[in-house]
């Protein structure tokens, strides 16, 4: 979706605050929050893509005045709804509903060690053909879905060298609403400054995006 | 709130602005306790996640990566075509770090890493990012005026110098092998680790001979 998350290129944002010898966390709410989410993903009652989505989904207007940490609580409330997990009342009251059952958590504390270390590898194993080999110019797509993409505005319609070819790895944009894996080639596709900011951008410098088969076309 | 057909979206505005919180220290700790109570969320497990990302899992990690990188030309060969399996000779590897790729500093390149459209971020070799790698300046900005962001940073890039800007936009993450500092020949490998700091793998700063640390 054209929503605010997709704000390469954009001006007008400010300068750049930087903190020095900035804590990992500002506050304990947000240590909790950061916890909270981590240990509700586990229950696999939705994807790290339709995660993104659920953020991206935040009004404009909010989404820039919210803190980070704001917007995970923002989307584990609406994900815990939406799933089944918890009702919006118990998510906005803090209690229980009367009668809910007590469930058994998919994560505890001696299994975290092991679930940060195997992570969750978007790569899929299945023997699915490149569209596009190293050094072929393509063109993205110009697509505006409404649902999840990671096909970023600034770079749609325009022409790039595939660089590398990342393997073949699960597709956000039907990942995302439960439309299933998708698996196909995700490469590394260099666009020159200039081809995506014009002739006042620097005659070396370029971007990298990694972009999936479905997003591309021969150049 | 009253039907307002001059504002057809007046109906609407409570519900979006839901989202905006008076004090999430408040929130966050009635969720906790309603989470844990519907056996939703096991609290040690709550704690166990927070004491890794806040003590064990941050930029020591890539630094340790990067000086051994500096001092054996092997590793960094390894580390260049098969990064995942160099890393995890390191010990290192998994969440936010499943499919690592290094881009390497030269006289001739300097890479800056971003995530424009959310906060993608090597949490396996850096830990959790910083505030400003996820804001809204840093992430629009990143690709579209990079020798700006780096002079920002106090990092000016002569012309002849090609900037490479890496969008996280998929579930790759990068991590900037940044050049070694002259001068640090006589440097056994922890004390180079000391030199690598989050900000020059991330690609807003080079690695420095007065560096200071991997939490700077």
């Amino acid at each position: 979706m054209n929503s605010m998350h997709d704000m390469g290129g954009m001006h007008g944002m400010g300068p750049i605050e930087y903190e020095r010898n900035e804590p990992v966390f500002h506050a304990p709410w947000e240590a909790r929050t950061f916890g909270l989410l981590s240990a509700m993903n586990c229950w696999g009652k939705w994807t790290l893509d339709a995660l993104r989505h659920q953020i991206e989904k935040i009004p404009a207007a909010d989404y820039l005045r919210m803190m980070y940490y704001e917007k995970w609580i923002a989307a584990m409330v609406e994900l815990a709804v939406s799933s089944g997990l918890a009702t919006r009342a118990e998510m906005e009251s803090g209690i229980p509903a009367p009668g809910s059952p007590r469930l058994t958590p998919p994560l505890t504390g001696a299994m975290v060690a092991d679930m940060i270390s195997q992570g969750a590898p978007s790569t899929r194993n299945v023997p699915i053909a490149p569209r596009f080999k190293t050094g072929q110019r393509v063109r993205a797509r110009n697509i505006n879905p409404i649902g999840h993409t990671r096909l970023p505005r600034y770079a749609r319609g325009k022409v790039g060298t595939i660089e590398r070819d990342h393997g073949v790895h699960l597709f956000p944009d039907t990942n995302a609403h439960s439309l299933g894996e998708k698996p196909q080639h995700v490469y590394s596709i260099r666009f020159t400054a200039r081809e995506l900011w014009g002739d006042a951008a620097s005659p070396r410098d370029a971007v990298y995006v990694d972009l999936w088969d479905d997003y591309l076309e021969p150049a | 709130m009253t039907s307002d057909p001059s504002h057809p979206h007046a109906h609407d505005h409570k519900h979006e602005h839901q989202a905006v919180l008076s004090d999430p220290a408040l929130r966050v700790k009635a969720l906790e306790s309603l989470l844990v109570e519907k056996g939703l969320v096991d609290r040690a497990a709550l704690d166990a996640l927070i004491d890794t990302y806040e003590h064990k899992v941050g930029p020591r990690n890539g630094a340790r990566i990067v000086a051994r990188a500096w001092t054996d030309p092997a590793y960094r060969q390894r580390l260049l075509t098969n990064p995942d399996a160099a890393i995890a000779e390191l010990g290192y590897g998994g969440m936010q770090g499943e499919h690592m790729v290094l881009v390497e500093n030269t006289p001739q390149v300097h890479n800056l890493v971003v995530c424009t459209l959310c906060s993608c971020y090597p949490w396996a070799v850096l830990g959790l990012p910083p505030v400003w790698y996820k804001s809204a300046p840093y992430r629009s900005r990143a690709v579209i005026d990079p020798r700006g962001v780096l002079r920002e940073f106090g990092l000016e890039l002569p012309e002849s110098v090609e900037v490479r800007v890496w969008d996280s936009t998929a579930e790759i993450r990068y991590l900037v092998l940044p050049e070694r500092p002259a001068g640090t020949e006589h440097l056994s490998e922890d004390e180079l680790a000391a030199l690598v700091t989050r900000d020059a793998m991330v690609g807003v700063a080079k690695a420095t001979p007065a560096g200071k640390g991997a939490a700077a």
